[in-house]
Parts: C-alpha cells; sequence; structure tokens
C-alpha cells in the first residue's frame, strides 16, 4: 500500500504545481509571453497575504480574498504600463523585461521583508486528514489539488462560456482583426494578467500555508509551473493540470526511492515526456 | 458621412498611398477597383484604423478619426470585412459572429437571427470551427460578423475573389438585404462588371491615387481600362 499512498500524495502534491502554472498557462495561452517574474509573483502574493493576515489577525484564506482584487489590479497595471510596450512579433523583449521583473521583485522582496523564513498559519487545519480507506490524506494536501481542479475549471468555463473568454481566444488568434471587431487587445491582455494574478494569489496561499517561503524562492517555483505548462502542451489549461500531477507523481515516487531524488524525478519525467512529446500531450491545434 | 482628405499612408520607406479623397453618402454602396497593389486594401485600412493617419485625413460625420485605433472606428459605426476573411480558428462559427456583436450600435436589425436568414448555410455550420468552412461559407461568416455590429457603414475587402460563381452570387444576391437597413457599403471588387452593376458611385485606385470616380452610368470601358493600367498600357 505504500506505493498507492505515494503517488496519492504525488497527484495531490501536483495539485499545488498545477495552481503554480494556471496562471503561466493563461498568460502563454493568450499572448504568448513567457513571463519568468511568475514564480517571484507567487512569492509575492504570498507576502502580500502575510501583511494583510498581519494586519487584520484575519486567516490566511480571508487574508487571499483581500489580496485577490489588490493583485489582479497589480496585474492589470504591470500589463498595461509594462509589458503591452514590449509585445510583439520578437518575444526576446518581453522575456527580457519579465526577468528584469523578476529580479527586481526578489530584491524589493528582500529589501522589505528580509531574507527571513515566513509561514502562512492555518491552525488546526494544517495537520488536519481524512481517512480514504487504503490512504490517509492530508486535508491541506486535498484543498490544494480540490482548488487547481477549480481553478482549472472555473478558467475552463471563461474560456470557453463567456464573452470575456471569446475575446481572448480572438486576440490571441489574430489582435488585429480582434481590434477591427471591437475589442481592444491592449486591455484584453491586462486583464487576463489581472486574472493570472488572481490564481497566483491562490497558488500563493497554498504554497505559503504548506511549507516555508522567503524571497529567494521564486525561480524554483517557475520551474515547476514552467514544466506542469510545457508537459500538458503550451495554452491547453487540462493539459497544465495533468502536467503538474506528472511532476508529483514523479517526485513522491522518487522520493520514494531516494529523498535526494526528489526534484530530480520531477525534471527527468518532464523530460521524459519531452522525448515522447515535443509539443506536450495536449497540444493547441493552431500555432 | 464617410469621407478621406488627401489621404497618404505608407509602409515604412515605401508609400502605398497618395492623397485619396473619398466620400461616401450614408446608404450608398461605393465600389473601389484597382488592379493588384494598386492600394485597395492600404485605402480600408486607412479607415478602419488598422493604420493610423494624421487625424483629419478621415472624418465620419464631420468628426477627425483619422488616428483612431480599429476598436473605437467599428464603435463609431464602422465595420470591416478584412481581406483573406480573417475568421478566428479558436472560435467556431456562430462564436465568430458573437465576437463581431460584442460591441453594438443601439438595437439595429443584425442579430444571430437574421444574419442566420441571410445566410441559412451558417445555421447549419454554427458548431464548426470557422475555419473548416469553405471559401463562400467563411466569406458568409465574414459579413455576417462585421454586421452584427449593426454598422453604419460596412466596408469589404476583395468581396468575391476566390470563389466560385454560384457562390459570388450568392453573397451579391445579400447585399441589397443590407443595404435595407441603411447601411452604406464600400465594396473592394477585382471583378469590374460586377463593380459597375452594383455600385452608385465606383473609384479606381492606381498606384495610391484615384485614377477615375463616378457612377457607372458615366464610366466607359475604355476609361475604366485606362484608369485600371494607366496610360502608358
Ligand atoms: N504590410 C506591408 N508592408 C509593406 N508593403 C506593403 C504591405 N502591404 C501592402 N504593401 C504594398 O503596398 C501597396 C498597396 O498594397 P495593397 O495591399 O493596399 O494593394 P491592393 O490594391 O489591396 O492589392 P490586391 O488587389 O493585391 O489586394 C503594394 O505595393 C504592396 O506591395
Ligand atoms: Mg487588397
Amino acid at each position: 500500500m505504500i506505493w498507492l499512498d505515494t503517488i496519492v500524495q504525488g497527484l495531490l502534491l501536483g495539485g499545488l504545481y498545477a495552481l503554480f502554472a494556471a496562471g503561466l498557462s493563461l498568460v502563454f495561452g493568450i499572448m504568448r509571453l513567457v513571463n519568468l517574474a511568475h514564480g517571484d509573483l507567487i512569492v509575492f502574493a504570498a507576502f502580500l497575504i502575510l501583511v494583510v493576515v498581519q494586519m487584520t489577525g484575519l486567516n490566511p484564506f480571508l487574508g487571499a480574498l483581500i489580496a485577490a482584487p489588490l493583485l489582479f489590479a497589480f496585474g492589470w497595471l504591470v500589463q498595461r504600463v509594462v509589458l503591452n510596450r514590449v509585445l510583439g512579433k520578437d518575444i526576446l523583449p518581453p522575456l527580457l523585461v519579465t526577468f528584469g521583473l523578476s529580479i527586481a521583485l526578489q530584491n524589493g522582496m528582500l529589501e522589505v521583508f528580509s531574507a527571513d523564513s515566513q509561514r502562512l498559519r492555518a491552525g488546526p487545519l494544517e495537520s488536519a486528514s481524512v481517512d480514504l480507506g487504503p490512504v490517509t490524506v492530508g486535508i491541506m494536501p486535498l484543498l490544494t489539488f480540490a482548488s487547481a481542479v477549480m481553478v482549472i475549471f472555473a478558467l475552463n468555463q471563461i474560456f470557453y462560456r463567456t464573452a470575456l473568454g471569446r475575446a481572448f481566444r480572438a486576440t490571441s488568434d489574430d489582435p488585429v482583426t480582434a481590434s477591427l471587431m471591437g475589442i481592444n487587445p491592449a486591455s484584453v491582455f491586462a486583464i487576463a494578467t489581472g486574472l493570472a494574478m488572481v490564481t497566483v494569489t491562490i497558488a500563493a496561499l497554498f504554497l505559503g500555508m504548506r511549507s516555508n517561503f522567503d524571497p529567494s524562492i521564486g525561480p524554483a517555483r517557475l520551474i515547476f509551473a514552467f514544466e506542469a505548462v510545457i508537459i500538458g502542451g503550451l495554452g491547453s489549461l487540462w493539459g497544465t493540470l495533468l502536467g503538474g500531477a506528472i511532476i508529483g507523481v514523479a517526485q513522491t515516487v522518487g522520493a520514494q526511492i531516494n529523498p535526494e531524488w526528489q526534484i530530480l524525478a520531477g525534471h527527468l519525467a518532464f523530460l521524459a515526456v519531452l522525448l515522447v512529446r515535443p509539443r506536450g500531450l495536449f497540444p493547441r491545434a493552431v500555432d | 458621412m464617410l469621407q478621406t482628405h488627401a489621404l497618404t499612408a505608407s509602409y515604412g520607406q515605401f508609400k502605398a498611398l497618395f492623397g485619396i479623397d473619398l466620400h461616401v453618402a450614408p446608404g450608398e454602396c461605393v465600389a473601389i477597383i484597382g488592379a493588384n497593389g494598386a492600394g485597395k486594401t492600404t485605402l480600408l485600412r486607412s479607415i478602419s484604423g488598422v493604420l493610423r493617419n494624421a487625424p483629419g485625413m478621415v472624418t465620419h460625420r464631420g468628426t477627425p478619426i483619422g488616428a483612431l485605433s480599429a476598436d473605437a472606428v467599428l464603435q463609431r459605426g464602422i465595420a470591416m470585412v478584412p481581406e483573406g476573411r480573417k475568421l478566428f480558428p479558436s472560435l467556431t462559427v456562430e462564436e465568430n459572429l458573437m465576437i463581431g456583436g460584442q460591441v453594438r450600435r443601439g438595437d439595429g436589425r443584425w442579430t444571430l437571427d437574421t444574419v442566420y436568414a441571410l445566410f441559412p448555410i451558417l445555421r447549419e455550420r454554427r458548431l464548426s470551427p470557422g475555419t473548416a468552412l469553405s471559401g463562400g461559407q467563411q466569406q458568409m461568416v465574414a459579413i455576417g460578423r462585421a454586421l452584427m455590429s449593426n454598422p453604419e457603414v460596412l466596408l469589404c475587402d476583395e468581396i468575391s475573389l476566390g470563389l466560385a460563381p454560384v457562390v459570388i452570387r450568392d453573397i451579391y444576391a445579400a447585399l441589397p438585404r443590407i443595404r435595407e437597413t441603411g447601411a452604406a457599403v464600400v465594396i473592394v471588387e477585382q471583378d469590374i462588371s460586377r463593380a459597375l452593376s452594383v455600385a452608385d458611385r465606383v473609384y479606381c485606385v492606381m498606384e495610391g491615387r484615384v485614377t477615375l470616380t463616378g457612377a457607372p452610368a458615366g464610366i466607359t470601358r475604355d476609361a475604366v481600362h485606362a484608369a485600371y493600367f494607366g496610360n502608358a498600357a
């Protein structure tokens, strides 16, 4: 039963990675922008939730609820003021700008919050678990996974069932023709990044409740997110969830064999998938 | 109502339009003809805001709109059927139409139902990806998509290019019903005799200049020929 347990824990861990990846996948799917600051934005969001929690005494869930609209506005502004100016045929300028943003965020957080590790405290929930027959799972990993499924589901609904989602897809297909339909691509992109920051808030909430965080851990979260997106196929949201699950399972299985192999096993799984399916498991038809 | 004033346009160093004066009255049908590379598409792109100009180069109801972005021009009631149809591949036929209706002017005539009544085949294909359709059906979607905003002016680039004759007939059969709503229509058409037969007025463009303009009745074949190819031809 140890293997079943390992796989279930891995799947649940994959939920966290899918949460890391959802915003990255969304932004890439709509504007072909790889945001190298994504991991640092998750850490930034975690600090913001922490500040809200410390100032108000609320629990982290409510703290995240307050942080989410602030981070939506932050994402919207960054897209409007910075990223929209560099988006174009050439993919290098936006890449460089987000790289710069990543460095600036890390240093800024170091300055403001110091290098100390922090944690979002969720009280008794942290250690609670449920018995599911053959395996016992923690409430927190379960909540994380459920949130990932809900986030991906909600993003899919927005994408395929709403006028905003239609505008996202049309702008992603062809921004010039979209503008002929009365859509302003710059403001569609700003909304998309704002939405991505809401998913980042949720990712930050579960990251901060699960483990310690400090200003330096962003880039590693970016790598996990990036691998989940690539495994799933660029632009496919459900693929991103699957990608997260694959990395999660690979990590727990690797750790079961040898605790030092956890991270490496995730990367190896990523490479293995790429060898077999270079465009990921669910590549978009049009690209 | 819609007017260009000594409109110029260029792509980098290359000048494509050299001072075009064009006007469109309410409800009028204007055809733009001209050889390949004459600048017809550039002209429509300048009017629709895809290419930006000095504000006064294009006016709509007296307001300068030359510097407006494409989405702002659409909001003023000037819609475009772009060259090559340009349907959104990620959207179904119906979604393509709905995106055209996301910005609507008043409560005009055009809705999903009336567009489907105009082009019944689209109702059958409404759940297909737009780009899975035949060229003619795609053109119908592109026209319907532009109509969904209830435009005051409909700009159609290459309305019949590359389509089978029966399909062209169907598309032209829709023209009177589009004009019934009071919309002015500007079509770019390579088929000169068709252009002359449907339009109230014709502009012939050559190398970025208007070389001939007037009502079809007053235009002879020879005049068109000269305007089309220049006097050297
Ligand atoms: N994006 C562009 N960059 C550079 N030059 C361009 C561009 N688009 C068009 N041109 C040039 O501008 C001129 C006018 O082109 P335009 O497309 O407006 O002509 P057209 O009358 O629509 O031709 P066609 O009948 O082939 O559609 C041509 O010489 C063309 O080569
Ligand atoms: Mg053209």
